[in-house]
């Protein structure tokens, strides 16, 4: 990869002293898909959360994430301010409650407008009109001026979206953007943010908790459990090879849509309290190929195969037949 | 065999009003629907928000009375909330749900959650309620001193399971479970879908489980019937209609699916929302947003029709079968 | 949007009855005023005409249909203590009540709303504990024994305002501020806690995500927001324009309604109580009925179930 556009490493995360993130190393390039997936409690939205200053004050952050050179953490509320909305936007899982419910929807995107391009009056009224037809709202000149609870969830999330564009970002951040959604909305937004990606040539980081959200849009993947990354690689090798032991369990757990059904392999017990981490690592006492070691330290990522890192002590070779993810449990 | 749960042509229609004001309006929430579930067997309703599945399974549990059309358990028609017959009914029927912290009595143990229905329903000696109720955590794969526990104490899992193991108590013949995994993570969904097919071989348990997840639907079900605006627009074996669905809707479905690794299918983008079943199309409820509508569509209802392979549609283009192709 | 006038209109009506009907049983039941005004030792003759002169021998529903029936064509009775109507009597300390409660109310909003704001963006500083301790204080307190404390140490001790009466406008000061530092301590807390539940929504992390400075995120986002619960709570204390101030005036002998309403009902004085206790519910639903309405401006939400 070239000069990424957001690096970040070795970011932590405590609330209250419990930790929530425990070293986080992930770049994103200019115009890249990355889909970052895990269950709840694994970190995924803190760690964007925290990247761009929205965690409250009673977060403790330390390391580093730097946007084309810059360091956000410890920068400036008001050079935050820029950046969020403008360089770097973010939208979110619940549509409904992420709109200003006593705000027209025209106003709330006239202020991201105004702010981040110093539009004002006619200009931003055509501008905001202008977006809300990229973003696939009928009649946008009449919708312009109505309020979100008159709106659908799923054209709730596509102002969101224009919202998100109004700053012209190099990279939206969608947390759960589809979750909230029904089947065909979900694939509506999905085709939305994809398409937008080509035409706008920003990148995209996707958060899902669906490996087959993020298998549909994303180039490169990485998968968290309990604070960490456990798992990078590019979307096609990750899922037809995946090497850490809880990627390949989280796919196994995933019931087929055809071929003969099977019984599911669960992932037995539960994801760790994170006051209650286990030592070394966190996924040791749910693996099916631990040993001692793995209670030892918490494993360093390396890199198995080119641009394929895994922190696991035991992972899998990349010999698609030695090691399908179906028969992990034998 | 006998099914144990019939609806026959059931329909249910709430009168609303728009605004404080406007005019009364009725939903007809569920249209129609004509579904049956035998024993030991799982009939998935998949379908999306508003399409009326959770009605449909109101309506199954007797909760609701259908304004047309029958519902049957056992071949008698389900008695009126109040009536003498009806705790006696509650005893074969039970309903899981998808937050279990909100079934749950957050003062109460497990162990006294489960009990309940035991005292309810005047089951068994104190003793033989005690045996009964370790039995039952043993089922769900609870430890036995997770009995003591509150709910708040256990995971979301755990609590779903403490949740079925009360619903089992009175060892129903029918268990309704409506999207009873979807607050699940993925490891954890994998659990309980086990569980449930597991205590369904034990049990010849009938399940009605209802859901917006098609893959959880394919896995746990042997009928399925997909739900738009309160009809049921195909009906049969999951492996036949999700291989090959002939109802637009379903191919939409099926298509938008997200599955981890390459894409088999182009995904299908329908247009447009469902409609707000209060302003239902004409003909066809889904003619706006199909990709094959034809004047016939707009027109007419399409009847609900069998095919040789068994599964029922209802679409105008499944009784020209040579449009299908097209 | 009529018929949901002539809902509220038919529903207020309906309380000012009950409000009014209320009264009239409870001061007709529990004494006579006849020897209350006119004392127990009174002749038997006096008192017979007394009472006949003011209808007081006929059954008691006849003089309940009286009194409603004067009531619908405009007349209020008299006073039974010096027969002026009773009308004039309350209207004249209508000015000496509202020269307290107007001030006193302005003062509970200008500390309470900025006061719970504060609070609530600093949730958990020992500034919000501090401001929120005084809060509690100011409404657990019952306001005669704040306004002694104000009396004790600013008339008695420091001697720099008067202790009561209405002599100039420093005699104001000490009720008002007694009246103020409840409904502030009230409104302080209840400002907090809908600030408090609307920083936690969704939608003002979206607010700042897209860059808006904390500042305009407090002011645009936050504050409209958190003003419809809030407006509950300053539409209450307009309904108690008139009447919160018994207390106070009589703690401070200020020659308000107040004070009219603690002699009136002393006397069974039915026309003047009865009178004051129309003007209160009058206010109270008036000011219910303006809320409802702020409502629909304030959330839009409710605008569109009502239009």
């Amino acid at each position: 990869m070239s000069q990424p556009l957001v690096a970040i490493s070795g970011l932590t995360v405590a609330f209250n002293g419990v930790p929530a993130l425990r070293g986080i190393d992930l770049e994103v390039g200019p115009g890249e898909a990355v889909g970052l997936v895990g269950e709840s409690g694994s970190g995924k939205s803190v760690t964007w959360l925290a990247a761009l200053g929205l965690l409250p004050e009673t977060a403790r952050v330390a390391g580093s994430v730097r946007l084309g050179g810059e360091e956000l953490l410890g920068a400036p509320p008001a050079r935050l301010d820029t950046i969020r909305g403008g360089r770097v936007a973010m939208i979110f899982q619940d549509p409904a409650s992420a709109l200003n419910p006593v705000h027209r929807i025209g106003k709330q995107i006239g202020e991201a407008l105004r702010l981040h391009r110093g539009l004002t009056g006619a200009a931003a009224r055509a501008e905001t009109i202008r977006l809300l037809e990229q973003v696939g709202i009928p009649d946008p000149a009449r919708r312009i001026d109505i309020f979100p609870h008159e709106m659908s969830g799923g054209q709730n999330q596509r102002v969101m979206i224009a919202m998100a564009l109004a700053g012209q970002p190099e990279l939206l951040i969608a947390d759960e953007p589809t979750t909230a959604l029904d089947a065909t909305i979900q694939a509506q937004i999905l085709d939305l943010l994809s398409r937008l990606r080509a035409e706008t040539g920003m990148a995209l980081v996707l958060i899902s908790h669906d490996l087959g959200v993020v298998a549909d849009l994303c180039d490169r993947v990485g998968v968290m459990y309990a604070g960490r990354i456990v798992e990078q690689a590019a979307a096609a090798t990750l899922f037809a090879h995946p090497a850490h032991p809880y990627t390949a369990g989280l796919l196994a757990a995933l019931p087929d849509m055809d071929g003969p059904r099977r019984r599911l392999e669960a992932i037995p017990g539960f994801v760790p309290e994170p006051w209650a981490m286990p030592p070394g690592c966190a996924f040791a006492p749910r693996c099916a190929f631990a040993t001692a070691d793995c209670a030892a330290a918490t494993p360093a990522s390396a890199e198995i195969t080119p641009a394929h890192h895994v922190a696991c002590l035991h992972p899998a070779r990349s010999t698609p037949a030695a090691h399908p993810a179906r028969n992990l449990h034998p | 065999m006998m099914p144990l749960l019939t609806l026959e042509a059931a329909s249910r229609t709430y009168r609303t009003r728009h605004g404080l004001f406007g005019k009364p309006s009725d939903v007809r929430a569920v249209d129609r629907v004509s579904l049956e579930v035998a024993p030991g067997r799982t009939l998935g309703i998949v379908g999306e928000s508003g399409c009326g599945k959770s009605t449909t399974g109101r309506l199954a549990l007797g909760l609701e009375t259908p304004d047309a059309g029958s519902v049957r358990f056992r071949n008698t028609a389900m008695p009126p909330q109040g009536s003498a017959e009806w705790p006696a009914l509650r005893r074969h029927m039970q309903l899981v749900f998808q937050d279990p912290l909100g079934a749950m009595d957050r003062r109460l143990t497990i162990a006294a959650q489960i009990a309940e229905p035991l005292h309810i329903h005047n089951i068994g000696s104190p003793a033989e309620r005690a045996e009964r109720v370790a039995a039952l955590l043993r089922d769900v794969g609870l430890r036995p001193d997770q009995a003591a526990r509150h709910p708040h104490e256990l995971s979301g899992g755990q609590r779903q399971r403490a949740v079925l193991a009360r619903a089992l108590a009175t060892d129903p013949a029918l268990l309704v479970c409506d999207e009873p995994i979807s607050a699940l993570d993925v490891s954890i969904q994998a659990q309980i879908v086990n569980m449930l097919a597991d205590l369904q071989a034990a049990r010849g348990i009938a399940i009605l489980f209802i859901s917006h997840d098609l893959k959880v639907i394919r896995q746990i079900s042997h009928d399925i019937a997909v739900m738009y605006l309160g009809r049921v627009v195909e009906r049969g074996d999951p492996d036949t209609i999700f291989a090959a669905p002939i109802h637009p809707y379903t191919k939409a479905l099926v298509s938008a699916v997200p599955t981890p690794g390459p894409r088999r299918r182009e995904r299908i983008v329908l247009t447009g929302e469902p409609p707000n079943p209060a302003d239902r199309p004409t003909g066809c409820a889904f003619h706006p947003r199909c990709p094959a509508a034809m004047a016939l569509c707009r027109a007419e209802d399409p009847p609900a029709v069998t095919l040789p392979d068994g599964r029922e549609v209802a679409c105008h283009l499944a009784l020209t079968p040579d449009r299908i192709a097209a | 949007m009529l018929r949901f006038f002539a809902i509220r209109l038919g529903r207020a009506l309906l309380t000012i009855v009950l409000v009014v009907t209320f009264a009239f049983v409870v001061l007709r039941l529990s004494g006579d005023p006849a020897i209350t005004i006119m004392s127990p030792e009174a002749p038997p003759e006096a008192l017979a005409a007394f009472r006949q002169a003011w209808g007081l021998d006929q059954p008691i529903w006849i003089q309940y249909l009286r009194y409603f029936g004067a009531i619908f064509q405009g007349e209020l009775g008299q006073s039974m203590r010096d027969g002026r109507p009773a009308i004039v009597l309350v209207a004249e300390r209508i000015p000496a009540t509202l020269a307290l409660t107007i001030p006193a109310f302005l003062l509970k909003i200008g500390l309470g709303i900025p006061a719970g704001v504060y609070a609530a963006l600093h949730r958990n500083s020992w500034t919000d504990r501090a401001v929120m301790a005084g809060a509690v204080a100011g409404f657990t307190v019952p306001s005669f024994v704040l306004g002694l404390i104000l009396v004790l140490v600013f008339a008695v001790q420091l001697g720099w305002l008067p202790s009561g009466g209405q002599d100039s406008w420093r005699s104001a000061i000490l009720p008002i501020i007694t009246m103020a530092l409840g409904g502030a301590g009230v409104l302080a807390r209840f400002t907090r806690s809908a600030m408090l539940e609307v920083l936690g929504q969704p939608f003002i992390r979206t607010a700042s995500a897209k860059g808006v400075p904390w500042p305009q995120v407090v002011r645009g986002h936050a504050l409209p927001n958190a003003a419809i619960p809030t407006v509950t709570i300053v539409g209450f204390m307009v309904g108690s324009l008139i009447a919160g101030a018994v207390v106070v005036e009589s703690v401070f002998s200020w020659p308000g309604v107040g004070r009219l309403l603690v002699v009136a009902v002393a006397n069974r004085d039915l026309a003047v109580v009865q009178c004051i206790l129309l003007a209160v519910a009058s206010t109270m639903v008036i000011s219910n009925l303006t809320v409802d309405l702020l409502y629909g401006v304030l959330d839009p939400r409710l605008r569109a179930r009502t239009s």
